[in-house]
């Protein structure tokens, strides 16, 4: 798991320097072992250690889930000096616990304030910024062109638009919407946008924290548009028993039309066979024109442990990982948006559109499983997924909701 | 001198009790050290709100809650869910032993090549659970497994889509097993079945050739055959077999956990949960990182396999003090 090759180079140069070199040994642990990140990663640590030459970076860069679980023990027993991980609640525990270092300092040093503006709501807690992010992506909802120019469909911007062209799709035997509700949460993708044009970016931000309730009347709201969604335009049938990947098949295959998806999934749209100029992309239908666009946009960052042993290079480090020019290389070659206004975006229509996107977005929720703390999301997901294969459970679900709510926080 | 002759004279005359012990050191100790201390160590951490962190300092960021995760245990829908599950599994894993003991005696016949259909009978069981979990995931799914191919060659008709590829519309969509709440538990218990039967049918096929010929003679003098036969001569004497039968079967009901995770983590919304499998998702998965509340589950499964166990070794100590 351990990039042995980085490993034992940097161990030998090490060694090659003599005792001396130990404090200037820079250790980060990466979480991305797929070919667009990683390689991203690589070579933004290779330009670090160019431009550092008396820092000795070592680089243990590990599969996704795995992270996941290595960082719990990693934290207090082996502390790197930089790793990554993900804001909002996902970061809570870490942080409650103590083994993070606040940054905030750095962040007015170098006066993120300004350019990294949209994320310092969810870099925040206890009144300290915690991390430096380095990427986000957009989600939305990805379409078929090709069958919107058959039925001669515009890109919907309000609610009802989005209806009637779902009425067109069905009486033309197209499923207006795909998803695979398997691992649950490209349940709460959509939950979170319907919720998100309801009733904006402070209720999902409040809902997420436990300030309000699943039988208040804001959320019923949301969930009765989710029944209309679900009873007008519908998704595909067995979408509990798909994973978002086998979801992708009725999408290629025409079957469906639309997708409630991050933009992580072009890739696998495109490798299933469907060509770019069949593809595109639209932001989620306005609901209520009252509310103002908040959008989904997960962020990936990189934090301090508290444990660390050379906080002055991970400063470095982070301070690098925010400036424009890395971050605009960053994320061409990995194919997500930079964080840091400064930047330039790829020209991938994808992109291109979610950067618009994002730039006019009133807040950026990271997403359900990220703003709700882990009980209270799995609990949420499960009865997303409960409600779209059966609308009638929706009193049982919003109960169970409250008793979980009220346990968790 | 005097002391070292009377130690070496203790070491020798009770050399005989002694070398066991010597033996079973090493077992007794990683025992207890693996399995006999981390029962009391859950025990113990049921009793905390824990989210398995420690502290930059290394100290537990564990709190106190006495048996607070045993009451929302018992308010815990997903708990009896769980409950529910795991005796539906013990009740129609037991399945496994009539069915098992049906097709032993079905291939207990001397037919040339007879070795190699009880082989294909016994493969099953040599497959990982996992790779069983994932055959009939396939087996199952509505689009392309058997299930859905057999549906849509029924009650489907093939249709072109408006972008001109093959599609299927149905006069009822294809019944999703693993999906739906009523079914998915009966359908991972068909799937953990098959494997379960053929280890039943090995246990009872090496029974059968223990079966004494001479008695199956005399009761055949005495008139006896067909369900007679089977009920008062041959299964008497496969006694020993359906006792291992029924011990490992409840044992793999007990431990139904690979299937689970295999064919739907639990879903759908928690349908398909066993105590086993609820504990890890509490204490171990992503959403989970309740370590004091999964401790409790963990005990109280603990506590029911305690019961089960304590009955076997007492009928195993009884069978021992009779055989003697």
């Amino acid at each position: 798991m351990l990039q042995k090759s980085t490993l034992a180079v940097a161990l030998a140069a090490a060694t090659c320097l003599g005792g001396g070199a130990n404090a200037a040994d820079l250790v980060i642990n990466f979480d991305d072992l797929n070919p667009g990140p990683k390689q991203g990663f690589d070579d933004a640590v290779a330009l670090f250690q160019k431009e550092n030459p008396d820092i000795n970076v070592i680089v243990n860069n590990n599969d996704r889930e795995a992270h996941k679980t290595a960082i719990r023990n990693f934290l207090t027993a082996d502390a790197p000096d930089v790793t990554s991980w993900y804001p909002g609640n996902r970061m809570a525990p870490f942080v409650d616990a103590g083994l993070f270092e606040p940054v905030t300092d750095l962040w007015e040093e170098e006066g993120f304030g300004e350019h990294l503006a949209a994320i310092k709501p969810t870099m925040t807690r206890d009144g300290e910024i915690w991390g430096v992010p380095y990427s986000y992506y957009q989600w939305g909802i990805y379409y078929r062109k090709d069958i919107f120019d058959l039925l001669e469909l515009e890109e919907p911007q309000t609610w009802d638009e989005l209806l009637s062209a779902c009425g067109k799709m069905k009486e033309n035997g197209v499923t207006p919407f795909t998803i695979g509700t398997k691992f649950l949460w490209p349940a709460a993708g959509v939950f979170d946008y319907i919720n998100l044009r309801t009733n904006g970016y402070e209720t999902h931000m409040a809902l997420t924290a436990g300030e309000v309730k699943y039988t208040d009347e804001p959320i019923r709201e949301t969930f009765a548009n989710f029944e209309t969604l679900i009873n007008e335009c519908g998704f595909v049938e067995n979408h509990a028993s798909m994973s978002w990947q086998d979801a992708i098949a009725p999408f290629s295959n025409g079957d469906a039309a639309m997708y409630v998806m991050g933009n992580f999934a072009v890739d696998a749209f495109l490798n299933s066979g469907l060509d770019v100029s069949q593809l595109d992309f639209f932001p989620f239908p306005t609901i209520d024109p009252d509310v103002p666009a908040a959008e989904e946009a997960p962020t990936d960052a990189f934090f301090i442990p508290a444990n660390a042993k050379n906080k002055e290079d991970a400063r470095k480090f982070l301070a690098f990982v925010a400036r424009p020019d890395v971050q605009t290389q960053w994320n061409k070659t990995m194919g997500q948006l930079p964080i840091n206004s400064q930047a330039d975006v790829s020209d991938d229509k994808f992109i291109q559109e979610g950067f618009a996107m994002l730039n006019k977005a009133q807040g950026l929720a990271q997403f359900f499983d990220r703003d709700a703390p882990a009980e209270m999301a799995k609990a949420g997901m499960e009865g997303f997924q409960r409600f779209m294969t059966d609308t009638s459970t929706l009193e049982e679900v919003l109960q169970r909701l409250d008793e979980v709510q009220a346990q968790v926080y | 001198m005097d002391v070292k002759a009377t130690e070496h004279s203790w070491l020798l005359r009770n050399k005989l009790k002694i070398a066991p012990w010597v033996f079973l050191i090493p077992a007794l100790a990683f025992f207890a050290v693996y399995v006999i201390e981390p029962i009391f160590e859950s025990i113990w951490l049921s009793f905390y709100e824990w989210n398995g962190l420690y502290r930059a300092d290394g100290t537990s960021t564990a709190v106190w809650v006495g048996v607070d995760n045993y009451i929302k245990l018992w308010d815990d829908p997903k708990f009896w869910t769980s409950l529910k599950n795991n005796l539906l599994w013990l009740l129609l894993f037991m399945l496994a032993v009539p069915i098992g003991l049906m097709i032993a005696l079905f291939l207990n016949q001397t037919v040339s090549g007879m070795r190699i259909y009880k082989s294909l009978f016994f493969f099953p069981f040599v497959i990982s659970q996992v790779v069983v979990g994932l055959i009939f995931g396939w087996f199952y799914n509505p689009d392309f497994g058997v299930v859905g191919s057999v549906w849509k060659a029924l009650f489907c008709e093939e249709t072109i889509n408006i972008v001109g590829n093959v599609s299927f519309r149905c006069s009822s969509p294809p019944p999703d097993i693993l999906s739906s709440p009523e079914f998915a538990t009966y359908g991972i218990i068909a799937a953990g079945l098959w494997p379960q039967i053929a280890y039943c049918m090995i246990l009872y096929l090496t029974g059968l050739n223990n079966v004494a010929a001479d008695q199956i003679e005399a009761g055949r003098l005495d008139g006896a055959k067909g369900w007679r036969m089977l009920w008062f001569v041959v299964l008497p004497q496969l006694r020993p077999a359906t006792f291992i039968a029924v011990v490992v079967t409840v044992i793999g009901a007990l431990r139904s956990f690979d299937m689970i995770a295999i064919m739907t983590q639990g879903g759908p919304f928690g349908s398909t949960n066993v105590l086993a499998y609820y504990m890890y998702e509490t204490a171990i998965s992503e959403y989970g990182e309740r370590y004091g509340y999964g401790s409790a589950i963990a005990t109280v499964l603990f506590l029911i396999m305690l019961i089960y166990i304590s009955y076997f070794l007492w009928r195993m100590y009884q069978d021992e003090k009779g055989g003697r």
